[in-house]
């Protein structure tokens, strides 16, 4: 009853219905086979209405799609006796492990901090860190580490302008997605926006798998460990004589 | 599954335990190269094969782990041949492994604080760095003297029959070694050797062949066989133990050094009767101190980000 109550004043609270997101993907799953080498996705499109299309101020749109978070344990090096060693170690208690944003302007046109604070849209906003020990000084580097080297690899991707939007009705990007990819669901929230407000939110999931033998080995070696050391000795020994008994028999001819 | 882009010069391929993409013909390349060099020179090219894997990007826990796998499968068609020219001390290699096994179970468990403690990969590169600065150095120094001995024609070098070895007790008589000798020092010696394959995934044979010479005095002509013996079990219960702790074997990637590295071993084996003893152990030398001095250089040198990332504790 209150659950349902809260859900009709959430659905109130929600200026829109006015305008609606339609979505088309390239493709809603990613299949990481054994010569996977990351992934492009194509994302595309429409603005359903009712009423005629309001102009001022202009229908911005934000795509953020978010892989599977972890805590991540973030290390710190420091130069002890004469050699880099790791000293502090802090937990970043949630940090996904990619996340892109593609917006149609720059992040500040296209939404307001407030917003930004309650969808938890830009980057450092997706990451979050609450349990950094009292003796760590500033804190903030540790979250501020996971971003930098993230998105110095390609796993956290700001990209601005990057969403073409026609006649504030049609809208498309494309997110890569780099080779290094974890398994699990990847939430895509669109949101449209007009003056930095979010006038429509639509969320979609897009299923990141190993498939094929990738996934078999990956689920034999943390279901049942023993049996996958076996069989890796196993095939191991069986490839690397086979190998040499069949130099062997090309020498002899 | 035989796209058309398998078949384009970058094949890359996704490992599903590292959970990084690598270019396949590197790999196999690596292994071809590693493989030549252990023909060469008759090592088991563990201690060059880890290092070459962190430097291409694989996790320093999963390269060390699979490295294991590896050994254990260059060393068995090399075993079978020793086991066929009758080259192997069983009961001296029993006793080997006994201390190996040991040691392995400590090292895994070294390697595993270690881990939690976010200290594995110094831990790993600091081992690196002693072991081939000290091993890379002492055969510099060995070759250069033997090149020298050479040209002076002077006789082999006589070693010394007994030492302090030969005053401990729990004597046992070796058949095949031709030796009566305690149990303890072959027992410390799989011990250490054991550690050394869990934390660097090597076989240790370059540190146990001098040792089993110039220590037990052993003859020559079974030292090898009978440390591939002990190598093959020590290396297959490493695997299996990080397997099962660390989940960090990665069976494509073994397999793949695997196939390089045997092709690589019977062309290296080739070069290697071709050029003299005392010029390939100088090269070799050269080799190991140039990895030892990347390692090194990394570890002195400031990085250029000094936060890394890690998967926090528990799965």
């Amino acid at each position: 009853m209150f659950i349902r109550l809260i859900t009709l004043f959430s659905l109130l609270s929600l200026p829109l219905a006015a305008e609606e997101v339609v979505l088309g993907m390239s493709q809603d799953r990613v299949a990481i086979t054994a010569n996977f080498d990351g992934s492009e996705i194509l994302l595309f499109g429409a603005v359903k209405r009712e009423s005629a299309i309001q102009d001022d101020p202009p229908l911005e749109v934000v795509i953020a799609v978010a892989g599977p978070s972890h805590p991540v344990s973030v290390r710190y090096k420091e130069k002890k006796f004469g050699i880099w060693i790791n000293t502090e170690n802090v937990e970043v208690d949630a940090a996904p492990s990619f996340y892109a944003v593609a917006t149609s302007k720059p992040f500040d046109e296209v939404m307001n901090h407030v917003e930004d604070l309650r969808y938890k849209v830009s980057i450092p906003r997706m990451i979050r860190s609450v349990g950094a020990p009292m003796d760590v000084q500033d804190a903030q580097r540790f979250p501020d580490a996971v971003m930098r080297i993230r998105e110095a690899n390609g796993s956290y991707q700001l990209r601005e302008n990057s969403v073409i939007v026609d006649q504030q009705t049609l809208f498309r990007t494309s997110i890569t997605m780099p080779a290094n990819l974890t398994e699990g669901d990847y939430v895509t929230r669109i949101f449209l926006t007009r003056g930095g407000e979010v006038v429509s939110q639509f969320e979609t999931t897009i299923d990141v798998r190993k498939v094929g033998l990738e996934r078999w080995l990956f689920n034999l070696s943390r279901e049942q460990p023993l049996y996958y050391g076996l069989l890796s000795l196993a095939i191991a020994i069986a490839a690397g004589w086979g190998a040499s008994a069949a130099f062997r028999m090309l020498r002899q001819g | 599954m035989l796209h058309c882009d398998t078949l384009t010069v970058v094949m890359q391929i996704y490992l599903p335990i590292a959970e990084v993409s690598v270019n396949a013909f590197l790999l196999l390349g690596l292994g071809g190269i590693v493989g030549i060099l252990s023909g060469m020179f008759g090592v088991g090219g563990g201690f060059l094969m880890t290092p070459l894997l962190f430097f291409i990007g694989i996790p320093p826990a999963v390269a060390v782990a699979t490295e294991a796998n590896q050994i254990v499968a260059s060393s068995f068609s090399g075993v079978l041949a020793h086991f066929r020219r009758r080259s192997v001390d069983l009961k001296m290699g029993v006793v080997l492994l006994i201390g190996g096994l040991v040691g392995a179970a400590l090292g895994v468990m070294l390697f595993n604080y270690l881990k939690s403690m976010g200290q594995v990969d110094l831990l790993v590169k600091l081992c690196y760095v002693v072991f081939l600065g000290i091993i890379g150095g002492l055969m510099f120094i060995e070759s250069l003297n033997a090149i020298r001995k050479s040209r002076k024609n002077s006789g082999p070098v006589k070693r010394k029959k007994h030492n302090w070895i030969h005053g401990l007790p729990f004597k046992m008589r070796f058949r095949v070694s031709g030796l009566y000798i305690s149990v303890i020092p072959p027992l410390i010696v799989g011990l250490c050797v054991g550690v050394l394959a869990a934390i660097m995934g090597v076989g240790g044979g370059f540190i146990m062949v001098p040792a089993m010479i110039y220590l037990l005095g052993m003859p020559t002509k079974v030292v090898v066989g009978t440390s591939l013996f002990q190598i093959i079990f020590v290396t297959a219960f490493t695997t299996l133990l990080h397997a099962t702790t660390n989940y960090t074997v990665d069976m494509a990637l073994a397999v793949l050094l695997l196939i390089g590295g045997v092709v690589g071993a019977q062309i290296g084996t080739r070069i290697g009767t071709k050029l003299k003893a005392e010029q390939l152990r100088i090269l070799l030398a050269m080799m190991v101190l140039t990895v030892c001095g990347k390692l090194a250089f990394d570890l002195l040198v400031m990085p250029s980000e000094l936060y890394s990332l890690g998967a926090s504790g528990g799965h």
